[in-house]
């Protein structure tokens, strides 16, 4: 499955080279131009192959491959190795987690203080993380420094998995934020459309929207839809509180995040594609988190922008999970609103 | 059985003191079992013969209750206390107790009025209705229990003591009904198990049964605002899987669900998060007993009113007629 | 034998306090060639006996070796939607467990995830504490109406974790306590059945140790045992615990002492390890020392009881990490240390 082997890769932002080669490989047939640039972005252009009336539109549609993970920022004198967050992660996940170092992918583990050695008091509080570091089983600096170099990426110890068999057809896996949507826009690209699609598989987008930002630049596309894994809240509550998305209520669509109000017109074309075809989908229910899109939107005099996102639970965490109808949805609904596109908006 | 279970709540019997449970128990089953014993710490050993082709099995349902002990007696007459087991302090303030001699105290609270905050045992007192500490009913080294009447309403019954009488009334009753069994059937009313289980451990090393099964009360998870928890009152007698003390033996669990699956009984699968049984002090006694517990459902547990099923009573009784009546399969 | 190989193969089996039956077969497998008998005891505890050479005049003694099979996981005791609600058996820091993948032991094996809220939608204070247990929750990825044909309340929830290797002969996973122990009595039968010994040996893989040292005390009474020896984990050095509070990694095992440690047994597995050059180090425990050797000590009339704990990092984490060379040296000091006890050293027990 795509979805696996995506998820499998590694690449921490800055550090997308893994990812970039396979799906680079993956359109190979299906891109008519393929290039890489300076952020590292991987921007394919699929030519309109469906008659229109004058100049087909420009459709960027973006997904980001790189994921949440950590760098290697320094060794301990004792062998252990120090790291820095990449991306938003929730410190309080950290602790009794296997992770993989750099290239060769040296085993290391994130332990903790013994339960033993806690008060009870002081389970409390959220865990103190700060002089945390990787256990590789070295006992000193030089036999680490053999192995480990500053600024090798870290990432999550996690094999993509299959969960039981039931109506949601759930997966779990490192990183489907976003490799479930560079998933998806691997599928969108196999089909042909009135339009000039820009697949541009972003680099750097957890730590700012870095790519998105300069490949809009480059592209200056008429429209842009941004596909992403999305924030899914939906534990049980004490009290009836949003579940911002939920798994299995198909794609969700994404009207206002912390960076992007989304152009109105693009949400209806979505929610109507949507009804129009039987597909179902939901409202990402929420201001939380950012996107390709607020970076899109904003480029030079502006592009219309919306997110299309699948639900993930424990979104950056070390293992997402998400359902395969909501990105099968996700893809029936992307495609379905290219091929509605002819003219202008 | 209405009538036995308000007789065997409403007896005086805080841990230490279960004498008067014991001679009820002894009276009430005189003729239904063939031995009847006590040992050192004042358990209720009676034994039911089997034909001898079964095994033999220990039930053990604890007399004591929870209660105060008076440590001090001030110039006013007032008396100070402490626990006996588990007393929680936010079920005494205002409340009364009572005194083997049958001297009635009421709880005060130093503070009551004043604050708003949770009381402690350490700042109350009983008022013994004394005037001074020359008329004092009671001594140091005295011990209460709640003084509250049983109440019957219909399907649910309400008294203090609940734990651990109804499941003595569970146990006597079942002797009492139970016909022929293959198994010799030590049916034990343990003492001081409020303290830490304390009897259970020297009856089992007395008696070094095949298999034990303790009978004791557990909560619910279906009142307001509770800790979740699967077990509801009036879902049938409990089959404990675990509490914090102790893990059920997977042997005596199954055989617990098959019976009650093979004679069409309801019963619930209890994960416990607090509190633990007889089955506990059981299951290490000499070499090790496989052991598990059959609860019966309540609410407010060690408060002065718990709450029963009637229901879940007579089932309780079903249940364990039906476990004792066969061949018991490991 | 293959130490790494039956490591990983015993760490990676499931076997949760009271409920050890997988694991237990896996380690009666290992064992068989190495022992002349095997029994199961009430409590689960695998009970392996292998007889000594008597030679005339030596009585009938055994030495107990103890090491705890079981390992500390959770229990389901609800549904709350298409969540599960579970509490602890034994002693899980739940705030390492959070984004941990599990293993839901119902009618099948299913795969789920510790969940909780993610941290965008989280207040500032909430961030900051730890994530209570009524929040949270295993996600198996089923429906709501999909769990009760196939979870149960009081079924099992493992931790799913691969042993790995690390650098140096370093192997981290789950269940390291005390299955790096049972992997040490390994060890030392394999040594034993190399070496001549006049007491009887029993290698006894304990259950429930994790929930009160339960099984240690049902086969402490059984077994009656001349003299025993526990074997657990202690704190290794690590990041988060102080040089007072931790062994070395790679020192070898740590020979307790104090009031829960008869001396004459402490003083004998001393010397053996100063005799055949075996690392060891020397820990000082005031009171209970918290494992099977608490228990041992008081069955029946008493039995002379000694602890050797295998340095552990991350205790109670499913990222413990032990030094192989830590656990070849606690079996080969029992080993030898066994192969040494004779009539004049049970006469000696007296104090």
């Amino acid at each position: 499955m795509i979805l696996q082997e995506l998820s499998d890769l590694r690449g921490v932002s800055g550090c997308e080279r893994d990812v970039r080669a396979y799906i680079s490989d993956q359109v190979r047939e299906l891109a008519d131009e393929r290039r890489t640039d300076a952020l590292g972005n991987l921007i394919c252009l699929r030519r309109a192959r469906r008659p229109v009336d004058g100049t087909p539109l420009k459709v960027m549609v973006a997904a980001h491959m790189d994921e949440i993970g950590f760098l290697v920022t320094g060794i301990n004198r004792d062998g252990t190795v120090r790291f820095g967050k990449v991306g938003g992660i929730d410190d309080r996940i950290l602790l009794s987690k296997q992770v993989l170092i750099g290239d060769q992918k040296i085993p290391g583990v994130i332990g903790y203080r013994p339960i033993h050695l806690i008060s009870a008091k002081d389970r409390q509080a959220a865990p103190d993380v700060s002089r945390a570091a990787i256990d590789i089983g070295s006992s000193s600096k030089t036999s680490t420094e053999a192995r480990v170099s500053l600024g090798d990426q870290i990432t999550f110890r996690t094999s993509f998995q299959t969960m039981e068999p039931g109506g949601l057809r759930c997966v779990s896996g490192k990183a489907l934020d976003d490799r479930a949507g560079c998933a998806v826009l691997i599928d969108v690209l196999r089909e042909d459309y009135a339009v000039d699609l820009y697949a541009v598989f972003t680099a750097q987008e957890e730590v700012g929207m870095r790519g998105a930002r300069v490949a809009a630049d480059a592209i200056r596309p008429d429209l842009a839809f941004v596909l992403e894994g999305t924030v899914c809240d939906d534990l049980p509550k004490e009290e009836d509180l949003s579940h911002v998305t939920e798994v299995g209520k198909g794609p969700a669509i994404t009207f206002m995040d912390r960076s992007v109000v989304a152009d109105r017109r693009l949400v209806d074309l979505l929610v109507r594609t949507a009804q129009a075809n039987g597909i179902p989908y939901q409202f990402k229910k929420g201001v939380f988190g950012g996107t390709d899109a607020g970076a899109i939107q904003l480029s030079r005099e502006g592009v219309p922008a919306v997110a299309l996102a699948v639900p993930c639970r424990n979104i950056h965490a070390p293992v997402s999970i998400l359902s395969l109808n909501d990105l099968d949805n996700a893809t029936r609904l992307m495609v379905a609103t290219l091929h509605g596109l002819k003219g202008s908006l | 059985m209405k009538t036995l279970i308000k007789q065997l709540v409403e007896t005086f019997g805080p841990s230490g003191q279960e004498g008067a449970v014991s001679l009820l128990l002894a009276n009430t089953l005189q003729g239904h079992v063939d031995e009847v014993r006590t040992d050192v710490m004042g358990n209720l050993i009676m034994l039911k013969k089997g034909s001898g082709h079964g095994r033999r099995v220990m039930l053990a349902a604890h007399m004591d209750e929870i209660g105060l002990v008076v440590s001090h007696i001030d110039q006013q007459g007032f008396a100070r206390f402490q626990a006996i087991g588990g007393v929680m302090s936010t079920s005494l303030v205002g409340g009364r107790v009572r005194f083997a001699n049958g001297a009635v105290g009421v709880i005060g609270w130093q503070y009551w009025l004043q604050r708003r905050e949770l009381p402690k045992i350490e700042e109350m007192y009983m008022d013994l209705g004394a005037t001074s500490a020359a008329d004092v009913p009671v001594q140091v080294g005295d011990v209460a229990c709640f003084d509250r009447p049983f109440e019957d309403l219909g399907k649910r019954l309400v008294a203090k003591a609940m734990d651990d009488r109804i499941a003595c009334a569970v146990l006597a009753e079942t002797l009492i009904e139970l016909g022929d069994t293959p198994n010799d059937v030590y049916a034990v009313f343990t003492t001081q198990e409020e303290l830490g289980t304390r009897g259970a451990m020297t009856a089992a090393f007395g008696i070094e049964p095949d298999v034990a099964v303790a009978l004791d009360i557990t909560g619910t998870g279906d009142t307001p605002k509770a800790s979740p928890m699967a077990v509801v009152l009036g879902g049938g007698p409990a089959i404990k899987i675990k509490d914090l003390g102790m893990l059920a033996h997977p042997g005596v669990k199954d055989w617990m669900i098959r019976t009650a699956e093979q004679h069409g009984i309801p019963y619930q699968r209890e994960v416990l998060d607090i509190g633990s049984t007889d089955a506990r002090a059981i299951q290490t006694t000499r070499a090790g007993i496989p052991a598990g517990c059959l609860s019966v459902p309540g609410r407010y547990i060690h408060s002065p009113s718990e709450v029963v099923d009637y229901d879940d009573v007579l089932n309780s009784v079903r249940l364990l007629k039906a476990m004792l009546s066969a061949p018991i399969a490991l | 034998m293959d130490l790494v190989a039956h490591l990983k193969e015993i760490t990676m089996a499931t076997g949760l306090s009271g409920h050890e039956g997988d694991v237990r077969g896996l380690i009666q497998r290992t064992w068989q060639p190495y022992v002349d008998e095997f029994r199961v005891d009430a409590l689960g505890n695998l009970i392996a006996l292998k007889r000594g050479q008597r030679s005339a005049g030596t009585g009938t003694h055994s030495i107990m070796l103890a090491a705890h099979m079981d390992e500390i996981g959770l229990m389901v005791t609800g549904y709350e939607g298409s969540f599960l609600r579970f509490t602890r058996v034994g002693g899980v820091d739940l705030r390492t467990i959070l984004g941990q993948e599990v293993t839901v032991h119902g009618r099948r094996e299913l795969p789920g995830v510790i969940s909780s809220r993610p941290p965008h939608v989280l207040t500032e204070e909430e961030r900051a504490a730890a994530v209570p247990v009524d929040k949270l929750f295993v996600d198996v990825g089923l429906a709501a109406d999909e769990l009760p044909t196939l979870v149960q309340v009081g079924d099992l929830v493992s931790m799913r974790r691969e042993t790995i290797e690390l650098q140096d002969e370093y192997l981290s996973g789950k269940a390291m306590d005390d299955r790096a122990g049972v992997a040490s009595l390994t060890v030392c039968l394999e040594e034993l059945s190399r070496l001549h010994h006049e007491w009887d040996v029993y290698a006894v893989a304990t259950t429930q140790e994790e929930v009160g040292l339960r099984g240690a005390m049902a086969s402490a009474y059984g077994t009656a045992p001349t003299v025993g020896i526990a074997v657990d984990v202690g704190f290794g050095a690590q990041v988060g615990v102080s040089e007072e509070e931790s062994i070395e990694m790679d020192g070898g095992p740590a020979i307790a002492m104090g009031p829960n440690i008869h001396p004459t047994v402490r003083v004998r597995l001393v010397e053996t390890a100063g005799r055949y050059e075996i690392k060891y180090q020397t820990e000082v425990a005031p009171g209970a020392t918290g494992t099977d050797a608490w228990a041992i000590q008081v069955a029946r009339e008493g039995v002379p009881t000694a602890l050797l704990s295998i340095p552990l990092r991350y205790m109670h984490t499913s990222v413990e990490t032990v030094c192989l060379r830590d656990v070849q040296r606690t079996g080969r000091l029992m080993a030898l240390t066994i192969a040494s006890l004779d009539e004049a050293f049970a006469a000696s027990l007296a104090q």
